[in-house]
């Protein structure tokens, strides 16, 4: 790292730049020369009135010409120089920057600082866009209404002998389906409108950056077959280390419970069916349910996501599938099984669901809700509710459930919270 | 006849356009617009190609394409997989599972023409 600038030669190249003799500067505010040339040689302390007057003889800020204030620019200067590398920048004149020009050094110092906050706050967009269930299906709706509107319009535009039938058919549904795009566009607008408000768009928490690092892993850790220790990237903030560790822990107690080559095998004769794989091993059923969602993906098992929550609701740990993935806190459709479970602990439940709208393809969930941890006399449980869900493969008609109210368009429902914008 | 195409998607009127330049082509169209029921309408009729859409009601794209690979009769059919989705791990996952091709929407009708030829050369 650069040293330091120092104060007295920032003040020399200041009255250099300015054109100043230094027998002027020193007249003006009423020193020796000799004087001044210790001070610009670094070999004089400045005091606080004295740096006051030099700075107004020099027009310039006397906070540009203190050690800590330079200091904090060179910092960041020298970190925007390395966030370019294709750009050549004079790497060992970063202090005589700081120093001569120190205004245009603290300017480039906060773009810097601009430019980490806007990074990260884009990272955090982009994470939400690509996770939010509720943004997922408004966006799933306006593309494939989009791509109706295209490839009928296209038909239209490149073949002018078109027959009339054909012709007004092509016209109703880009009619149709153009209304349609205007009415999920609008609702999708309006619903980003009010993440943005809400503070939606806040940098992402431990816990969705836990979530991110989990499905960079697939969701699954060799390491717990062989009761190995798992490690994860030390730059991970506290509590996002402390939440993966914790979840590393819990597969390798399930995976040494439910050894994967015995499991794998009993999973396939017993047709991933966890009832009956609880029996056979003998567990609890929110161990077979977290174990079937954390396989490597060479045992080519069916699709399956997972979704635990606490006793607030909120989801503690989620591996999406297709379009399922609950909201974090608060907004979710309280109808899906994972909450009715958390109302009656101990009870198994199984249902087939969908969601309305274009996302339509049928889950079938099995969720059961329990205490967890140690009980003792006179302690509160905690208490969590396990939901796996996966692509339904039966004739069962599914319940509808929502994505939660905001983009939920089934009025009729005794569970909205409040009016849809759809 | 000309080549006969089975087309699984659930949007009416991307099944209507689809269906119209792919008839005009020559092809033979067949659709179908529910996935729980799509392996018998393909196993009533093994088509040339399959046009395959991933979001389906009753079952998705992706366990489609699985039993399409797994059963001998389904299991060398080019399969053009269609979504919304355009991730990475989409297309890894469709890949993984034997898709010939992956095409993100919204596509130009050229591109599925172009796709659709490719294929059924290939």
């Amino acid at each position: 790292m650069a040293e330091r600038v120092l104060t007295g030669t920032r003040v020399r190249n200041r009255r250099l730049d300015i054109g100043l003799r230094q027998a002027h500067v020193a007249k003006a505010i009423g020193i020796s020369g000799s004087y001044l040339n210790l001070i610009e040689h670094n070999r004089r302390r400045i005091g606080a009135r004295l740096l006051g007057d030099l700075a107004r003889v020099l027009e310039i800020d006397a906070k540009l010409l203190e050690d800590e204030t330079a200091a904090s620019v060179l910092g960041p200067v020298s970190e925007a120089a390395a966030s370019f590398p294709g750009i050549s920048v004079e790497d060992a004149r970063a202090e005589e920057l700081v120093a001569r020009f120190p205004g245009w050094a603290a300017l480039v110092a906060a773009q810097r600082a601009r430019i980490i906050q806007l990074e990260a706050r884009t990272e955090a967009l982009s994470n939400r866009l690509a996770h939010d269930t509720q943004i997922a299906t408004s966006l799933h709706e306006v593309i494939s209404t989009a791509t109706a509107i295209r490839s009928t319009a296209s038909i239209l535009a490149e073949t002018p002998d078109l027959d009339a039938d054909w012709r007004g058919r092509f016209h109703t549904n880009i009619d149709t389906d153009s209304a349609r795009l205007a009415e999920s566009s609008q609702a999708l607008l309006g619903f980003l409108d009010m993440e943005m408000e809400g503070g939606g768009a806040q940098d992402a928490s431990p816990l969705e950056q836990a979530e991110a690092i989990m499905a960079q892993n697939g969701f699954y850790l060799p390491q717990s077959e062989t009761a190995e220790p798992a490690t994860f990237d030390a730059s991970a903030d506290k509590a996002t280390h402390a939440i993966l560790t914790n979840w590393a822990q819990g597969a390798a107690r399930d995976a040494a419970a439910l050894p994967l080559a015995e499991f794998m095998q009993a999973a396939r004769a017993l047709a991933f069916d966890p009832a009956r794989l609880a029996a056979r091993f003998q567990v609890p059923l929110d161990m077979i349910l977290r174990r079937l969602t954390h396989l490597p993906a060479s045992a080519d098992a069916p699709l399956m996501g997972l979704a635990v929550c606490d006793g607030a609701g909120v989801v503690t740990f989620q591996k999406p599938v297709l379009d399922f993935r609950l909201p974090r806190s608060g907004a979710a459709c309280p109808l899906w099984p994972l909450y009715q479970a958390m109302s009656q602990p101990g009870r198994a439940l199984r249902r087939v669901v969908r969601l309305p709208g274009a996302a339509r393809t049928p889950f079938e969930c099995f969720a059961v809700a329990g205490a967890v941890g140690d009980v003792a006399f006179g302690a509160e449980p905690r208490v969590v509710a396990t939901m796996l869900v996966r692509p339904a493969r039966t004739n069962e008609t599914p319940d509808v459930v929502g994505p939660g109210c905001r983009v939920c368009p089934v009025n009729d429902c005794a569970a909205r919270r409040h009016p849809s914008l759809l | 006849m000309g080549q006969r195409v089975l087309l699984i998607e659930d949007e009416p009127n991307i099944i209507e356009a689809i269906s119209y330049i792919l008839s005009k082509d020559g092809w033979t169209v067949h659709t179908h617009s529910d996935g729980e029921t799509a392996m018998d309408k393909v196993l009533q009729g093994v088509p040339d190609l399959i046009i395959l859409d991933v979001m389906l009601p009753g079952r998705s794209g992706y366990d489609i394409l699985r039993d399409l690979r797994a059963d001998g009769v389904t299991a060398s059919v080019p399969v053009m997989m269609l979504t919304a989705r355009g991730q990475a791990k989409d297309r890894d996952m469709a890949e993984r599972l034997g898709a010939t091709h992956f095409m993100t929407k919204p596509f130009s009708n050229a591109d599925i023409l172009d796709c659709v030829r490719t294929l059924a050369t290939s």
